[in-house]
């Protein structure tokens, strides 16, 4: 991709201390509001993605952080707001041009969603399959090598999702969403349920495939280690919007409570003294 | 923005300088235009001891795709026993391609489906033995069912009650409309249909005898039993072959609660309460639609029709068909239980045995029908 300017929207003071202007924005939400029913999750939220950071996402349970992501992701409806992915306003945009953004981001969803009628070759092939035209020979090379990619091994290519474990899903939903390559990928929790060491080695991949592909990363999770090894920026999601976004260094400063009791509570600094 | 512009055609071609021949890239080598790019990666033309280099310098956007198509270039070449080289990375491009060395994927097999005898004996043989395993698992769960049955008569307080009438609930209250409508249908096309052939007799008052025996005797529950099986079979299978795939089954096993006991039994029982109730109505609806029709198209009027209707059965006719109705619930019933717990991991497999579940029961409840009228003409009912 060729780096290019993209207004940012319109620069307006950031009373959540969203910040806009430095680097390049491969995605940005503004005044976004989401509601179900009578029930309003989020209000008036503004958030900017870089290019090429990788975003941590964090909340308490049920503040909204994977409505966020779907809202996004278009599978939940906005109230109001507008979400601009690489420059472009989404809901303005037609048949075609949508189709040309979603190939250019993959999602990993939170307890995977790999077709279980599929192998883990067959799934990790469906999109290109769909959106190309590619000769049977190249797609198995590429599958075979997303495979790998993702620290997964050969035989489990022709396995099918309900014979792997929990981490092997994970894995293979991520080789999925980089099937084609894309410019931003979408992880919901991609550590949970890991094992440590299985989690530290997924960061450390998500960090390495960020670098060498130039992945930019939006990641929704709990994790404290991936917080505090590979994130660039953390986002703090509560009270309906964002409340605070900057480096890990930045959240320890901060005073919010919220903020103080999970970034400095009990939990987080016996890891850190660890 | 990039993403929605035409991306340039990737290019290669071959250039010789003093005698040494390198391959320039030029264009997008992503994976929107790898196609094209492996096409004219092979049909490049050079001769092999004097390419010494690609000159990579020229690319435009580049990803793991279009990485991988030029590693395996290079691969290619230096099969032949010489060293190429790739010139004019930047940083990440070159660990891009460090990442690439790692990974040797094994050697591409199509996948052929050959079509032959020894294949087609091989699936039947399968077909057979799982013919045998479907009855072992039958007859497994029947046991079981035996089982439970023999408890709950020993302690009724086991006998869960409240799932029971939900299950009667879902599978009698709200057949009836869909049982009822779809009777009255069929005794008014019986009613025509006989009334049509037998006027050329001049006999069309024995459509009475022909509605009243067939309905009661065959129709009403062989068509209940298979709506039945179509509305309350398939949902069996479907939620418990969803609780398997959820893992739920397994829960139930470890809390130390019997699959029999807690879904299956509630289940069974309801049906074989349901169906009669429902054959019944289905009995009552299909005689009002040919009454109706006789009324209508043959002009017997609803008192002769009923007078007639006495005379042509009798409380007997009502019970033969009625009898059967429990023994069909059990099986569908059973089938819809049995195929729901083999239900594996994925969605299709929900999928065929749901389908397998209707169409078994469907199956075998005829052939239970024809067993049942075996045995009626043999007592000589």
């Amino acid at each position: 991709m060729n780096a290019e300017t993209v207004t940012a929207g319109d620069e307006r003071p950031s009373a959540s201390g969203t910040q806009t202007g430095d680097g390049d924005v491969i995605l940005s939400v503004r005044d976004i509001t989401v509601g179900f029913g009578s029930k309003i999750i989020l209000k008036d939220l503004d958030l900017d993605v870089r290019r090429g950071e990788i975003l941590g996402f964090v909340g308490g349970s049920g503040t909204g952080k994977s409505v966020l992501m779907r809202t996004i992701l278009g599978l939940t409806p906005k109230r109001k707001g507008k979400i601009e992915v690489f420059g472009h306003d989404i809901s303005a945009m037609s048949e075609k041009e949508r189709l040309a953004v979603e190939r250019r981001w993959g999602v990993l969803f939170q307890q995977g969603a790999l077709f279980s009628s599929l192998t883990v070759k067959q799934n990790i092939q469906v999109p290109m399959r769909e959106h190309l035209d590619l000769s049977p020979k190249l797609m198995d090379e590429l599958a075979t090598l997303k495979l790998e990619l993702v620290g997964l091994p050969q035989d489990a290519a022709d396995k099918f999702p309900s014979e792997l474990s929990g981490g092997m899903i994970k894995r293979a939903s991520l080789a999925r969403a980089l099937a084609l390559d894309p410019d931003l990928v979408f992880l919901d929790e991609p550590t949970s349920g890991l094992d440590p060491i299985g989690a530290a080695a997924f960061d450390k991949l998500i960090a390495n495939l960020s670098e060498t592909l130039g992945l930019t990363v939006y990641m929704v999770t709990h994790d404290l280690d991936s917080l505090h090894s590979i994130c660039d920026r953390i986002a703090v999601l509560g009270e309906k919007k964002v409340l605070v976004i900057g480096t890990i260094d930045e959240m320890m400063q901060n005073d919010h409570p919220w903020v103080v009791s999970y970034f400095r509570g009990e939990r987080a600094l016996r890891r850190v003294e660890g | 923005m990039a993403f929605l512009e035409k991306n340039t055609a990737p290019g290669c071609e071959v250039v010789t300088e003093n005698g040494r021949q390198s391959v320039v890239l030029s264009g997008d080598w992503a994976v929107s235009t790898i196609g094209q790019a492996e096409q004219k990666v092979a049909s490049l033309q050079f001769s092999k001891d004097k390419l010494t280099c690609i000159d990579a310098s020229a690319i435009g956007n580049l990803d793991t795709s279009g990485a991988w198509v030029i590693h395996r270039l290079r691969g290619a070449l230096e099969f032949s026993g010489r060293r190429v080289e790739i010139i004019g990375l930047d940083d990440k491009r070159k660990s891009l391609f460090a990442e690439l060395e790692h990974h040797h994927p094994p050697r591409y097999k199509p996948e052929k489906q050959r079509i032959s005898i020894v294949g087609f004996l091989e699936a039947t043989g399968k077909r057979m033995v799982d013919v045998w395993h479907d009855a072992l698992a039958m007859l497994h769960i029947l046991g079981s069912l035996g089982t439970v049955l023999a408890m709950v008569l020993l302690q009724p307080r086991r006998l869960r009650s409240i799932s029971v009438a939900v299950q009667f609930d879902r599978t009698c209250i709200g057949a009836v409309p869909i049982v009822a409508l779809m009777s009255f249908l069929i005794g008014g096309i019986v009613s025509q249909q006989g009334g049509f052939y037998l006027r050329q007799f001049g006999v069309e008052i024995y459509v009475v005898d022909l509605a009243g025996v067939l309905v009661l005797r065959e129709m009403g529950v062989i068509l209940t039993a298979i709506m039945v099986a179509g509305r309350s079979g398939s949902a069996f299978t479907a939620e418990i072959g969803a609780m398997r795939m959820r893992e739920e089954i397994d829960a139930l096993h470890v809390i130390g609660l019997s699959v029999t006991e807690v879904l299956i039994l509630p289940r069974i029982l309801a049906l074989m309460i349901a169906l009669p109730i429902l054959t019944f109505i289905s009995d009552i609806a299909s005689l009002f639609g040919s009454g109706l029709v006789a009324w209508s198209y043959l002009d017997i009027p609803p008192q002769a029709f009923i007078t007639l209707l006495h005379q042509a059965i009798t409380i007997q006719t009502l019970a033969v068909g009625l009898i059967k109705a429990p023994f069909m619930a059990m099986i569908v019933g059973l089938i819809a239980c049995v195929e729901g717990l083999k239900v594996s991991g994925s969605t299709e497999s929900l999928g065929k045995h749901t389908t397998m579940s209707v169409v078994k029961a469907i199956f075998l409840v005829i052939v239970v029908d024809g067993i049942f009228a075996i045995f009626f003409a043999a007592i000589g009912v």
